[in-house]
């Protein structure tokens, strides 16, 4: 598919973007099968993430009478945005632009989509179901910033707004044919769709609903660490087909894409661990599946265009970065994003999207910065893309919250709180320990 | 009757059981508590969030034994519960009035 990436390189933009454009796509010569095979794969390790990954990451820490809420709130997105999808956000993300706004709805109800219907060398079907994890994933990050106290109905319709207002655009923007695309911001696997996007949003709601009874006075410890370093894995083991999947092939840059991975999750690891160690005094298993975290999120937007070196230099920049604005910033400003939203997926998304800036230079090993383009330049691209992300993002996301907030409420009452979610929402609970 | 609680370190829970089996004691009760004394408790830190934990982990033990049995249960107690270090644990008699076996309805030193 080096084809491809040559393409990428003329139109300036990104392995999607090029198999999108009208044109282009004609001029695939048909499906193939190791790229369809590795697609199908992909597909299935990026809904890995949500479910069970980010449910088990998310329940790990909060409190046990949380526990349940969070991972049925995940799931339930996973299942909301898929019905969305299929109706008309598939359409809207990736119908056929409209003044590199928004898709036309086209492709509503999935019209179109047949056995025999290509997007580049792989079916149709699989490139819907491929992106429509993405979709999943995003606002299921959100849930971390209002864990522990929004009602259930609220979290409904928030999502469900949110991924038509927000989510479908900005993906469009950037990979749909939109105005981010042609303008040559790169974000090869999310940095700016998926984690800038969550994080802002994150930050967002987490002023909006306010802080959780207590905190941050009152102790509010993890239910179980243990479930959220298993979550954490998870998370690491199905990035493999959010970045590597991303190339849309099974081909060199997925391969480097892959490797790249690896090597920016384990640097932010250790060094979010480290920096723990020499500020406290120990190393915590929380701190460095956090890093882990924070590495994947950073190495997203740059995994199809750096190389070893500077996925190296990435990931030290987010585990470092992450680990001051989640265990230093937000204890200075005093906001209650629960699980850490903002500080890991928009910190770690901004650092990654502005580095891919850097590092995508062919003399730092990267694929090369397109033809007449200077590194300032691109910085800058990158820039206009975070940019547009944070204020387009941040803007609508208050709005859908706030009207939420005027209509059906955002938060449980206090004593409903005090007594934990899943007691109070779903009549159940996640740990019945005892005789 | 005498009836006997201690409260041990989870650790050395074992220990007591054994102990007791050798001087004689047919049962005892086990309870999962916390609680704290001189040992105070220990910092937890969640991304940077630093918890005092006051109320460590103990555990409880209630043995009812015949008076002239106490002081032989006490102090094995004390023998296999002890590390010599702070939050070795407490124990603590009580005068026991009356107790009775479900089962069969006999009272007194009968029924322990």
């Amino acid at each position: 598919m080096k084809r491809m990436t040559l393409k990428r390189l003329l139109v300036g933009s990104y392995g999607l973007l090029a198999a999108l454009v009208p044109g282009i796509a004609a001029a695939q010569e048909g499906l193939d099968s190791g790229d369809t095979a590795w697609m199908l794969t992909s597909t299935a390790l990026v809904l890995f993430m949500t479910i069970p990954g980010l449910s088990l990451f998310y329940a790990g820490m909060v409190r046990s009478k949380n526990a349940l809420s969070v991972m049925m709130q995940c799931f339930a997105i996973t299942c909301l945005v898929t019905i969305l999808w299929v109706l008309y956000l598939y359409s809207l993300a990736f119908g056929d632009d409209i003044g590199g706004l928004i898709g036309n709805l086209g492709k509503s109800f999935m019209m179109g989509v047949g056995r025999e219907s290509l997007i580049g060398t792989i079916p149709e079907s699989v490139f819907s179901m491929f992106q429509l994890t993405f979709a999943i994933i995003t606002p299921a990050l959100i849930v971390g910033a209002f864990a522990e106290r929004m009602k259930f109905s609220a979290l409904l319709w928030f999502v469900g707004l949110w991924v038509t207002l927000v989510y479908a655009p900005i993906a469009h923007w950037v990979w749909g044919g939109g105005w981010l695309g042609e303008l040559g911001v790169l974000d090869f696997a999310g940095g700016t769709v998926v984690h800038i996007n969550a994080g802002v949003a994150a930050l967002v709601a987490a002023l909006v609903i306010g802080k959780r009874t207590g905190y941050p006075g009152t102790p509010m410890k993890p239910s179980n660490i243990v479930l959220t370093v298993v979550g954490a894995a998870m998370l690491w083991v199905g990035w493999f087909g959010f970045n590597a999947g991303s190339q849309l092939a099974a081909d060199g840059t997925a391969g480097m894409a892959m490797a790249v991975t690896q090597i920016a999750t384990a640097a932010a690891a250790l060094t979010w661990m480290f920096s723990e160690w020499i500020s406290h005094g120990k190393p915590s298993a929380l701190g460095m599946v956090s890093g882990a975290v924070a590495g994947l999120v950073a190495i997203t937007p740059a995994s199809g265009f750096v190389g070893p070196m500077g996925a190296l230099a990435i990931g030290l920049a987010a585990g470092f970065g992450c680990y001051l604005a989640v265990v230093k910033l937000k204890r200075s400003l005093g906001y209650d994003d629960t699980l850490d939203v903002f500080g890991v997926h928009a910190v770690g998304g901004i650092i990654g999207a502005l580095l891919t800036g850097v590092f995508v230079d062919a003399g730092l090993g990267g694929v090369g910065l397109g033809e007449g383009t200077t590194m300032v330049v691109q910085v800058g691209k990158q820039f206009v893309g975070v940019a547009t992300t944070i204020v387009y993002c941040g803007f609508v996301s208050f709005v859908i919250l706030k009207g939420l907030e005027m209509t059906i409420g955002l938060r449980v009452i206090d004593e409903e709180e005090d007594i934990g979610l899943d007691l109070v929402l779903h009549d159940e609970q996640g740990y019945n320990l005892g005789p | 009757m005498k009836l006997i609680t201690a409260v041990i370190k989870p650790g050395k829970l074992d220990d007591v059981r054994q102990a007791l089996r050798e001087a004689g004691v047919e049962g005892m009760t086990v309870t999962e508590v916390k609680g704290f004394g001189r040992q105070k408790g220990h910092t937890e830190i969640y991304r940077g969030a630093e918890y005092d934990v006051t109320f460590v982990p103990k555990v409880k033990i209630e043995v009812a034994v015949a008076d002239e049995r106490a002081e032989q249960v006490v102090d094995a107690i004390i023998d296999a519960a002890g590390t010599g270090n702070i939050g070795d644990g407490k124990v603590f008699v009580f005068d026991l009035q009356q107790a009775t076996r479900i089962r069969t309805g006999e009272t007194g030193d009968q029924a322990l």
